[in-house]
């Protein structure tokens, strides 16, 4: 058991093992992100309270989540990186940092289209949960900024997991601190994730089930590029190329 | 035969001599100390003149505006924490020096807060006069700078010792920095917001104390892990 | 068509999904993009080495 993962730390296993499980990963996320798609928007019946529009909510969830879920693979994979000097470690980091910032952005475009019909508002400045996703952006722009200024790569790693671990503090304290100052002002509007029909909480699993995956499937790929890069000088990435199939 | 060890000097020795170290270079050198007032002092000016000198829109945007704009003149010195060190060599003796690393950010870090740090908390009630601020809010304006500048330069000094000596570092010491000092603006400003408002603003004052006590014990480690990889 | 409109809510709606699939369609695109761009150069250089040999 311990010898798999020893070997999944090694970069020419990884390397060849995520070619095969990416299918794997990426046919299933898509299946559940079809069938919670085909549902949320049209079997579903429509909220009493927001109409159609509560549908955004199957894009958004999974969205915001994979959001949070890409720091925090960053925060871990950096952690690992610095504590046992595992250079995958440091390269799901810097994998995960484009992809987790690109959910951000999603989750912060489709709640404030959300918000449009329903505050009336593109942006509303009182919702602790918009505020801490747009600093968490600025986490995510932070760290790109980070690596793509500090040239020698094991340095890179080192700083930004640092910056890393110390955003993942931050992030729950800006979450707490916001919703206690948003709750200090009784008068504003905080969108509640209430109680929801069954019907209505299944698509939004399908679809946080397919996202993650698919997340997964697309991870793997950029770890993939990751590490072919940053193993460019080795004797296995040479073999690799050389022989017959070289492998996408 | 034994040789007697030296009297290895304790931390707290190791604090006060770096701590006192700064200061003399900073005595050195008024710019330090008068830059970030300068700007603090430009940027609360800058406000009004933009928006009207409307006495009721002054007295509401008031603690935000002096809020922000000592953040922002903190982030702007912060730059130096680290960079004379760095390019005169020093920074390396500190790296190998028996005293723990922490121990030094730390006192290099409060060097820094009494250079730039209180010399803001000291001069806002001159310019939150100028925002029509009662003297009670006052105050609550300078006890939230207090503990708000101090949290700002223990973080800053994680963003310093990340980005010192990078290419274009002020720029991105303030890009890393921001995302942190959010909390720290938010539970500052709007306890003295509350203030003003005659509500209850206590609990912001609790948690921006806490705030400090938590920077206060872990910054230092963060610092001194950034300034061994910003240095290798 | 009552799918589309969504009684006034259909833009806001088709808009958010449209634009997730864009994301990520491009995400992954750019991926690949640069996947076979460090391939295809570092295939270069080895070549070019063996060549020499």
């Amino acid at each position: 058991m311990w010898k798999f993962f020893h070997k999944l730390a090694s970069p020419p296993h990884f390397y060849r093992l995520a070619a095969t499980l990416i299918p794997w990963f990426a046919v299933p996320g898509l299946v559940f992100i079809g069938y919670g798609a085909y549902a949320g928007l049209f079997v579903v019946s429509p909220d009493y309270q927001q109409g159609d529009a509560f549908r955004i909510i199957y894009v958004h969830v999974p969205s915001a989540y994979l959001s949070m879920m890409a720091y925090v693979m960053m925060a871990v994979g950096g952690g690992i990186g610095l504590i046992w000097r595992l250079k995958l470690a440091h390269a799901v980091g810097a994998a995960a940092a484009p992809l987790g910032a690109a959910f951000t952005f999603l989750a912060l475009v489709t709640g404030s289209i959300w918000g449009r019909p329903m505050w009336g508002t593109w942006w509303e400045w009182g919702d602790p949960r918009l505020t801490s996703e747009l600093i968490l952006l600025f986490l995510y722009f932070g760290y790109m900024a980070l690596r793509s200024s500090i040239d020698d790569t094991a340095k890179a790693d080192k700083a930004s997991a640092v910056l890393a671990l110390v955003g993942v503090v931050n992030v729950v304290i800006v979450h707490f601190s916001v919703e206690w100052w948003s709750s200090l002002h009784q008068g504003q509007t905080v969108f509640k994730k209430g109680t929801m029909d069954a019907d209505m909480r299944i698509p939004l699993f399908a679809m946080l089930i397919g996202f993650t995956l698919l997340f997964g499937a697309m991870l793997a790929r950029r770890i993939r590029t990751e590490v072919l890069f940053r193993e460019r000088r080795t004797r296995w990435v040479r073999e690799m190329i050389l022989s017959p199939e070289g492998d996408k | 035969m034994n040789t007697p060890t030296p009297q290895q000097p304790g931390i707290f020795f190791g604090l006060l001599a770096i701590a006192r170290r700064d200061l003399l270079l900073a005595w050195k050198r008024p710019g330090d100390v008068l830059n970030p007032l300068f700007f603090f002092a430009m940027v609360c000016t800058l406000f009004p003149l933009a928006v009207g000198p409307s006495v009721e829109q002054l007295t509401f945007s008031g603690p935000g505006v002096l809020w922000v704009a000592a953040l922002l003149a903190t982030l702007l010195s912060l730059n130096t924490l680290f960079m004379s060190d760095h390019e005169d060599g020093s920074l390396d003796q500190l790296l190998v020096s028996p005293q723990p690393l922490p121990v030094l950010a730390l006192g290099k870090t409060i060097a820094h807060w009494l250079i730039s740090g209180l010399p803001l908390v000291l001069i806002s009630p001159l310019l939150a006069m100028t925002y029509h601020m009662p003297s009670a809010v006052m105050g609550v304006l300078m006890l939230t700078l207090l503990l708000g500048t101090i949290c700002l330069s223990l973080l800053g000094s994680i963003g310093a010792a990340l980005t010192v000596g990078l290419h274009r570092g002020t720029a991105l010491l303030s890009l890393l920095i921001l995302p942190l000092a959010m909390p720290v603006l938010l539970l500052g400003a709007n306890t003295v917001s509350l203030a003003a408002g005659n509500e209850v603003y206590a609990t912001g004052i609790w948690a921006l104390g806490a705030y400090a006590i938590a920077s206060l014990s872990l910054a230092p480690y963060a610092t001194a892990a950034a300034l061994r990889i910003s240095n290798e | 068509m009552d799918a589309l409109l969504m009684g006034n809510y259909g833009p806001y709606v088709w808009s958010c999904f449209a634009l997730t699939l864009i994301v990520i369609v491009f995400s992954e695109w750019r991926s690949r993009v640069r996947h076979s761009r460090v391939y295809r150069d570092i295939e270069v250089r080895i070549k070019a080495l063996e060549e020499r040999q």
